[in-house]
């Protein structure tokens, strides 16, 4: 694996969900990273960005989780992590510090140093190398691409996962109907709200399933878990998985919510 | 109005199995975001609007006083009067006496929503004096003795059939249902009512402080009617509609119709600079201005002034997923969708409201549509943060938020225990991957299955794997 020590020095946010759920998420960032020469580490001192606070409207506690965040991060050069939702957390920082704190420097410092994976590949390295490296990678199947909230509107993320997702082989993309609408997850919403989250999610998995795509990619996988839940139970026959595990050519592991075949035939 | 918020769920929950208003909903959704998005497409410098309209709000609520004392001075010059209301009580009782003075015995009415923030049919009827609604929607409703579920779509949740019955039950005409039919209905019937009325009761989108004017936008021209037939005219606007010109108006109004229909310009934008003039053909021999405060001038200084840039698009709902799956109903009072769940807490008290900035998934839509750039989500975050600092939330909430606090603030031991719950959660899934039933995440599980973790934690398995590579290289 090309690794230089010339590339920039990465620091991964792993986020709460990919670290418990789906680890894959985070080692196909880090692959992905890694392929594009950056050297990576992953701070031990990492929880969560502290949104579940934030959005519950207790801002003491997420200053607190958000210092610690800081001083996890401090000294990377970037800070990447597979998720605009949690990125974008991150850019909300230094709203929560008084401009005299002398967290409200470092916040806006990593706010401004912190990306989500595809747009970091995209925008900030633009390599070359890495558009060779996805036109080796194949995967056959139709997708459908969910925009996540966060990641559309707070992060401007539409055109990266797309662009570079057209450089693997086989992949044809199918646009579903209200791509940018939201899934329904929301966080606690989705437990506060269930009924109502429900019905977004319903929509979602209506008009993922009416573009015949094999599978649904998203870049959050908060909507992720939400969207291949709710396909799950719908008996829908539509995969659902992180792009990034497309990206780093990771596909081999069970799909989100798939039974794994490997253990059934180990038990 | 009754204040029927601390229901939103039950609400919404019936609002789901309502299969009628769900077909309706649906056509909304399609209906003026699509419309919207042609007419921004066509307006290459909308956005650069977006901005001068948001900034030029900010102007006018730096100034409010300014503007409205020059508003007020300019209506009394042109011969009309204005009544300052602080609260919803003062402003019915105003316009209550306003009625007595000219003895009247019935009231026409153009579409508002600020007299229906203040409960203004009610207490006319409670007090003698009948009030007509002229708008189609808003005459529906009253029929029907219902309320507006959208701000400019007031009936949006009926439907045809819906109309038809109302109208054969109080017109004494045969029933019908050929939409051409019911509107000649319509119109017959209120032309006499337009004509008999004593005073015609109108709200007003933008009030230019340099004319004195008051401005009606609307696209069935009965505005006009009920405010140049009555011998007196009464607007009941709010404190936060003043704009400082003319010209400063049109740029409002050429935000206001793409935003909310699609349109261009309204039909009918109708200005009322005083009463009646010598000389001219109409007009009523009255005017009056009724500026309602109603916790408006609280939220000046404070995290919410934003919200009073709002020029009421309705782009917001229009947009919102919440909105689109339980329609304006269920939220309980006057002012739905994410502009409601801001505005609805400052005016009934965050302890009755508190469900409606809660019923945000934060996707942002509505911010990113609104033509003024009212931060609508993190102004509902401030309303969630008022609710965490008066320890409004359910205990069951605080305390789940609470516990996960406490481990989010301590990696040492967050690590272990995102360790045991990943592989408690892997071994009860089994083979299958997934879980149908999970402890106290029955909200996700009732509705769908709970994918399961792949088994050791990112973390575990990195630090594995670093150590694996620390002692090859050693």
């Amino acid at each position: 694996m090309p690794n230089t020590s010339s590339g920039p020095r990465v620091g991964l946010f792993v986020t709460c969900l990919a670290d418990m759920f789906r680890p894959s998420v985070a080692f196909a960032t880090v692959k992905l990273l890694e392929q594009a020469g950056c050297t990576v580490e992953v701070p031990e001192r990492q929880t969560c960005c502290g949104q579940p606070a934030f959005n519950s409207g207790d801002r003491k506690t997420t200053a607190e989780i958000a210092r610690q965040t800081i001083d996890a991060f401090d000294g990377y050069e970037y800070v990447v992590g597979p998720s605009g939702s949690c990125i974008g957390m991150l850019h909300q920082y230094p709203d929560l510090f008084d401009p005299t704190d002398p967290y409200f420097l470092q916040a806006t410092a990593l706010a401004a140093r912190s990306h989500e994976i595809t747009s970091f590949l995209f925008d900030v390295l633009r390599s070359d190398a890495l558009e060779a490296q996805l036109k080796q990678l194949q995967f056959d199947h139709k997708v459908t691409y969910h925009d996540s909230c966060a990641g559309l509107r707070e992060l401007g993320i539409k055109q990266q996962p797309r662009q570079l997702l057209s450089h693997v082989q086989g992949v044809e993309l199918e646009e579903m109907d209200e791509a940018e609408t939201c899934c329904g997850f929301g966080g606690t919403f989705c437990v506060k709200y269930p009924e109502v989250s429900n019905r977004m999610v319903s929509n979602k998995t209506d008009n993922i399933s009416n573009t015949g795509a094999h599978t649904v990619l998203g870049g959050d996988l908060g909507c992720l878990l939400n969207m291949a839940g709710k396909l799950k139970r719908e008996g829908k026959p539509v995969e659902a998985r992180h792009i990034v595990e497309v990206l780093a050519g990771m596909t081999d592991t069970p799909a989100i919510g798939e039974a794994d075949y490997n253990l059934a035939q180990q038990l | 109005m009754q204040i029927n918020t601390p229901f939103f769920k039950q609400r919404a929950h019936d609002a789901l199995a309502d299969e009628n208003l769900q077909k309706a909903l649906a056509k909304l959704k399609t209906g003026f975001p699509e419309k919207r998005a042609i007419a921004v497409d066509r307006m290459p410098e909308f956005e650069q609007l977006r901005d001068e309209g948001r900034d030029l709000k900010n102007h006018i609520l730096e100034h409010l006083d300014l503007y409205l004392e020059q508003f007020e001075s300019k209506v009394i010059e042109n011969g009309g009067h204005v009544h300052w209301a602080r609260t919803t009580d003062d402003a019915n009782q105003i316009i209550l006496d306003i009625c007595k003075q000219v003895d009247a015995k019935t009231v026409t009415k153009g579409k508002s929503m600020v007299t229906e923030e203040i409960g203004l049919n009610d207490f006319l009827e409670q007090n003698g004096v009948q009030p007509i609604e002229t708008d189609l929607g808003e005459y529906i409703l009253q029929l029907r003795h219902d309320h507006p579920s959208h701000i400019i779509a007031p009936a949006i949740h009926l439907n045809l059939e819906d109309v038809s019955e109302a109208f054969h039950a109080n017109h004494n005409r045969p029933k019908s249902s050929d939409p051409a039919v019911l509107m000649q209905e319509a119109r017959e019937v209120l032309r006499e009512k337009f004509v008999a009325a004593d005073v015609g009761i109108t709200g007003a989108n933008f009030c230019v402080a340099e004319t004195g004017s008051t401005i009606i936008v609307t696209n069935e021209g009965n505005g006009d009617l009920t405010q140049t037939l009555p011998k007196t005219h009464i607007v009941v606007t709010s404190i936060e509609k003043v704009v400082p010109t003319l010209e400063d108006m049109t740029l409002f109004l050429r935000l206001l119709a793409r935003s909310a229909t699609g349109q261009e310009f309204s039909v009918y934008n109708t200005l009322s600079t005083g009463p009646r003039r010598e000389g001219d053909q109409d007009g009523p021999e009255n005017f009056h201005v009724v500026l309602v405060d109603n916790g408006r001038s609280e939220m000046i200084g404070t995290e919410f002034q934003d919200m009073l840039r709002c020029i009421r698009c309705s782009a917001c709902m229009n947009h919102c997923p919440v909105y689109g799956a339980v329609g304006g109903h269920s939220y309980g009072w006057v002012y739905p969708g994410p502009m409601g769940s801001v505005l609805t807490p400052q005016m009934i008290g965050i302890e009755k409201g508190g469900m409606l900035p809660n019923a945000s998934t934060f996707c942002g839509k509505c911010e990113s549509v609104c033509p003024v750039k009212i931060p609508l989500p993190k102004l509902m975050r401030h309303w969630r943060e008022d609710e965490f600092e008066k320890h409004l939330q359910p205990k069951a909430a605080r305390y789940g938020l609470a516990s996960w606090a406490f481990l989010a603030k301590r990696p040492a031991l967050y690590k272990p225990y995102t360790r045991m719950a990943s592989w408690l959660m892997k071994t009860w899934a089994g083979k299958n991957g997934r879980l149908k039933k999970l402890p106290l995440a029955s909200g996700w599980t009732d509705w769908r299955d709970m994918p399961a973790p792949q088994g050791k934690t990112f973390m575990q398995t990195w630090k594995e794997q670093q150590k694996a590579k620390a002692g090859e290289q050693r």
